[in-house]
């Protein structure tokens, strides 16, 4: 096959990949949205499987079956509570390909100069597109990427070496970010928010050691110091998402899939693969308007997230004063028996004790008594965007009564009961009250001006954020101490 | 101290300020109670059961207006009754002092100190002596048992042997107390209740008396209830257009209208017009307790019953309490007491007329020889002024105005990013070779493409979106693919791990997606 029908069914895949992320916008049209997208992938890959330039494909394709295999394996037996830790596993992959295919690239680069040395032709060339004479001959025997870096000029090898420097750069952020990432998120790792002596001094020193390693490459092209610089990225991902509490793990989760779209979309540059441009790009952006969305949701600016601060607050906070006051399951029963109007507000905690088959069943038996049962889901609850959302799509609780915080923060006030499963800083009243308090200003549901809230939590200690909750010392409030799935288990018939 | 109550001297007025129970009650405060021969007969209470309370019976008016210092009575004081007012004599009675100048300037003359009943302030602490609302409780209920009287079908739906009775359908206009009242006997009686109140606020106390309150189509924010002492103000034409046409709607299925609404010092709005009552069932009937001052009622004769020419009885009798005398007797003779009893802080059986206290203060219309009416308003809020939202609705032009800034900024702020990009893109082009621009123009306008499909993601969808674009991210497997044939053995090693790996992530991720997806469901 030629060039011409392999970029043809490029443009073709770019479309479907298009309308896989476009469709996304409801339901209904999502299920087509994934299909799009694996009729794009399948068609790129055969595209370039039987393209010019291409060798080894039964490698190739034994690769890819294989890869596919322990896919599906991982896909089919992982749980929808460890969803959030599955996909920052597969960025970490994502990240360290592009690592990979960087280094491949110099490589390439060299063993190309390197035939044109031992021919004596001169390279790179002088004029560009064109190979002429004595170097035509020697870029006979290249294929693939090898020939399209034989005839390039000394401009386009800078270019070409900047991007695929940046490509391992980010790609490297991306894989040990993701990693400890998933670490902290299938509780590996302490998720509070750690950082080495020096803090962001040590992030600064290797990012100016990146740099000096970008002009050195440029200059020598010396295989070392992409090593120095691969070293210094690892160190910069590990470093920077270990400084980042749990609770802004959703945010970190989008925007290192921001970093896999980029790292991909340099590789596309250097390789001047349009397709991967093209899809490195829609990922980039699509992570970056996640990531900021969910930092808007916050009230807090991205750069403050990143740089992890949510660590030291920065004034006294507000004492908390009265004493949480428990009530048992036949209490709460009672509670829920007298009450019209219910919202169930989850968090990460419904998620850890994989409540929401019991949440979801006691909705359903609340309905069925002729009560109104909403759920509120603020924009940044559990550890991923959505999350609580696929949770109670997993247990069949109908999403038309799945609303977001602003749509039903309003209904608080004419609320009989609130359940509070597992969630603390998205409820917690001081984001509005108390200027000093480390989430002041962030959006927060109301609860607290329901007639009654009960706190299903594990025990008397704070969130992620470790910020004191003074939602659980109110009046109205009632403290359900125990596992969540036990203790919605309990209250059902 | 003497406290005396002479007989009531108005026609038809059956009730009595004293009753055995309170007198009881007052000889405790310390004081002596005698009674008018004959004054507690019309509400069943004959004079020997006063004298088993230890109360003295005397035989005419005359006697017991010379010889008692406090004098309490239902009625206000007619003219010949007020002549025998004497200096320092209390009279505590409902008096009608809006009404009664006159009356008013005789008590002035005669230096009597005179507290009138309904000007008892509406404060949690009165409400034992707030004779109004006893009364108005009576009224209530005592119309629902009028309509009853002059109804033809049970309140009550059944469903016998001998056919289907439908319930009767009562509307209540006006949800005071009287209105409450007529709501809470209704619906214990069976019948399907309706109600309207101008204050919307009272909806909750309809509902909570089991009636469904009728809600006007209407935006006009009313005033709020607490600045009128928790009575009604007079609304304006285009909110009483609204509800007369609501009116209009309800009247031919209702079956029993009972209206109740009076605004303080005013006559009462017509609210029940002909019209209205021309589409009335035969049969039905019309209760209108505001008859006292003109009635609700288009067509409601005062203290008359009348019966339209398509059989629709409207019943304006002014005496429901008196009706119920023995009932309204004790109630009011309650809230008597409660009055005397504040009158008498030490208990010993002499009148402390404290015009420092709010109550007191309020309810007493002359004293020493001045008229003290109208009183200065009570220093403390008859009920809580109810929180209002400020949220200032901005008018068009503000709107406008407002739109149109935004809309300058936005522009302004698109400007500069797209000529700050466009020169930063154009610096690239000048040095840069051809070969990348081509790229590079792919990559801007993936970009652009990316933010805008991105916007429009539904939020519970974020997860699955992330899940797809980790999938689609790789497609890095392509660049893999490009070098795996190209020589070094290192490079085919490298280039292999690459695409194993990113084909675990091709069929997770889409995997992953697919399940997730699959399991949003509508109810």
């Amino acid at each position: 096959m030629d060039l011409g029908f392999v970029i043809a069914a490029y443009a073709v895949a770019a479309t479907f990949f298009i309308l896989s992320l476009g469709g996304l916008s409801n339901q209904e049209s999502a299920k087509r949205a994934v299909w799009y997208g694996i009729a794009g992938m399948a068609l790129a890959i055969v595209a370039t499987l039987i393209g010019p330039g291409n060798g080894l494909w039964v490698l190739s394709l034994v690769l890819i079956s294989a890869g596919g295999l322990v896919g599906v394996y991982v896909a089919r037996r992982v749980m929808m509570t460890e969803m959030p830790q599955l996909v920052a596993a597969m960025h970490s992959l994502v990240g360290l390909a592009a690592v990979f295919v960087g280094l491949n690239a110099h490589l390439e680069i060299v063993r190309v100069a390197e035939a044109f040395a031992t021919a004596g032709v001169a390279f790179p060339q002088p004029n560009y597109g064109v190979l002429a004479g004595p170097a035509a001959v020697v870029a006979e025997n290249f294929r693939g990427f090898a020939a399209i870096a034989a005839a390039k000029t000394a401009v386009e090898l800078n270019i070409l070496r900047i991007e695929l420097y940046l490509g391992i750069l980010i790609g490297a952020v991306t894989f040990t970010g993701s990693v400890v990432a998933y670490g902290k998120l299938a509780g590996k790792i302490s998720s509070r928010a750690e950082k080495l002596p020096g803090g962001h001094a040590l992030n600064a020193g290797a990012a100016l050691i990146s740099a000096i390693c970008l002009v050195w490459y440029l200059n020598t092209g010396e295989l070392l110091s992409l090593v120095i610089m691969i070293i210094a990225a690892l160190f910069v991902g590990y470093h920077l998402i270990m400084g980042i509490g749990g609770a802004d793990m959703p945010v970190v989760v989008s925007m290192l899939n921001s970093y896999s779209g980029w790292a991909a979309a340099a590789i596309g540059f250097s390789l001047g693969n349009d397709l991967l441009i093209v899809v490195g790009a829609l990922v980039g952006s699509s992570g970056a308007i996640l990531s900021y969305i969910m930092c808007k949701a916050m009230n807090r600016s991205f750069i403050s997230v990143i740089l992890g601060g949510f660590g030291g607050s920065m004034s006294e906070q507000m004492a908390v004063e009265g004493e949480q006051v428990a009530i048992d399951a036949d209490g709460v029963s009672a509670a829920l028996e007298e009450a019209d109007s219910i919202i169930i507000v989850p968090g990460y905690g419904m998620a850890v004790a994989q409540a929401q088959n019991a949440v979801s069943e006691l909705t359903r038996e609340l309905r069925e008594k002729g009560k109104n049962v909403r759920f509120a889901i603020h924009p940044v609850a559990g550890r991923l965007p959505g999350h609580m959302n696929v949770l109670l799509a997993e247990a069949k609780v109908p999403y038309d009564i799945v609303l977001e915080m602003d749509e039903i923060n309003e209904d608080f006030q004419d609320t009989d009961l609130v359940i509070v499963i597992g969630s603390n800083d998205i409820v917690n009243p001081a984001a509005q009250e108390d200027p000093g308090s480390p989430i002041a200003g962030m959006p927060v549901l109301e609860v607290w001006k329901a007639k009654q809230v009960i706190v299903s939590k594990r025990g008397q200690g704070t969130g992620y954020s470790g910020i004191e909750n003074s939602l659980f010392y109110r009046e109205n409030t009632r403290m359900f101490y125990g596992d969540a799935k036990a203790s919605i288990g309990a209250l059902l018939h | 101290m003497k406290i005396g109550t002479p007989k009531e001297v108005r026609a038809g007025e059956a009730r009595v300020a004293l009753t055995p129970d309170s007198a009881r009650h007052l000889q405790k405060l310390g004081y002596t109670c005698l009674i008018e021969t004959g004054a507690g007969v019309l509400a069943g209470i004959p004079d020997s059961a006063y004298e088993r309370a230890g109360v003295e019976v005397v035989d005419s008016a005359t006697l017991v207006w010379e010889s008692a210092d406090v004098l309490v009575k239902v009625r206000p004081p007619t003219e010949v009754e007020a002549e025998k007012l004497k200096a320092n004599q209390t009279l505590i009675s409902f008096f009608d002092p809006s009404e009664n100048e006159h009356g008013l300037e005789l008590a002035r003359q005669k230096s009597a100190n005179v507290i009138a009943m309904e000007m008892v302030p509406r404060i949690s602490r009165a409400q034992k002596m707030d004779a109004l609302s006893s009364m108005a409780n009576v009224a209530g209920y005592r119309a629902v048992m009028e309509a009853g009287n002059n109804f033809g079908r049970f309140f009550t739906g059944q469903i016998t042997a001998a056919g289907k009775v439908p319930p009767a359908k009562v509307l209540v206009i006006g949800a005071g107390v009287a209105g409450l009242a007529a709501i809470g006997a209704a619906t214990a009686l069976g019948a399907v209740t309706q109600a309207f109140d101008v204050r919307p606020e009272v909806a909750e106390q309809v509902e909570s008396m089991g009636a469904e309150f009728v809600y006007l189509d209407f935006e006009e924010e009313q005033e709020d209830g607490s600045a009128t002492g928790g009575y009604a103000s007079v609304s304006s034409p285009e909110f009483r257009e609204a509800q007369l046409a609501k009116f209009r709607e309800l009247a031919p299925e209702v079956d029993i209208v009972i209206t109740t609404a009076l605004i303080p010092g005013r006559d009462a709005p017509k609210l029940w017009l002909t019209d209205m009552i021309e589409v009335m069932k035969p049969g039905s009937v019309i209760v209108d307790l505001a008859a006292e001052r003109g009635g609700n009622v288009e067509g409601t004769v005062k203290d008359k019953r009348v019966v339209t020419d398509n059989d629709v009885v409207i019943i304006g009798y002014t005496d429901f309490p008196s009706r119920m005398a023995n009932q309204s007797s004790n109630l009011y003779a309650t809230n008597i007491r409660h009055m005397i009893a504040d009158l008498t802080p030490d208990k010993d059986g002499q009148i402390v007329h404290n015009m420092d206290d709010d109550v007191i203060r309020g309810a007493t219309v002359t004293y020493n020889g001045e008229i003290t009416y109208p009183p200065p308003p009570p220093k403390v809020q008859a009920i809580a002024t109810q929180k209002k939202a400020v949220v200032k609705e901005p008018s068009e032009d503000e709107k406008r105005a407002a739109e149109a800034a935004r809309f300058r900024s936005e522009t302004r702020r698109q400007i500069m990013l797209l000529s700050a990009g466009g020169i930063s893109i154009l610096l690239a082009g000048l040095y840069a070779p051809a070969s990348f621009m081509q790229h590079f123009i792919v990559f801007v306008l993936a970009v652009f493409v990316g933010f805008q499909v991105i916007w429009g993601v539904a939020h519970s969808l974020h997860t699955p979106l992330m899940a797809v674009t980790n999938a689609i991210s790789s497609i890095i497997i392509l660049g893999a693919l490009m070098q795996v044939g190209s020589g070094s053995s290192l490079v085919i090693i490298l280039a292999g791990a690459s695409i194993f790996m990113a084909g675990v992530n091709i069929f997770g991720g889409f995997l992953v997606t697919r399940r997730m997806l699959a399991m949003f469901q509508r109810s």
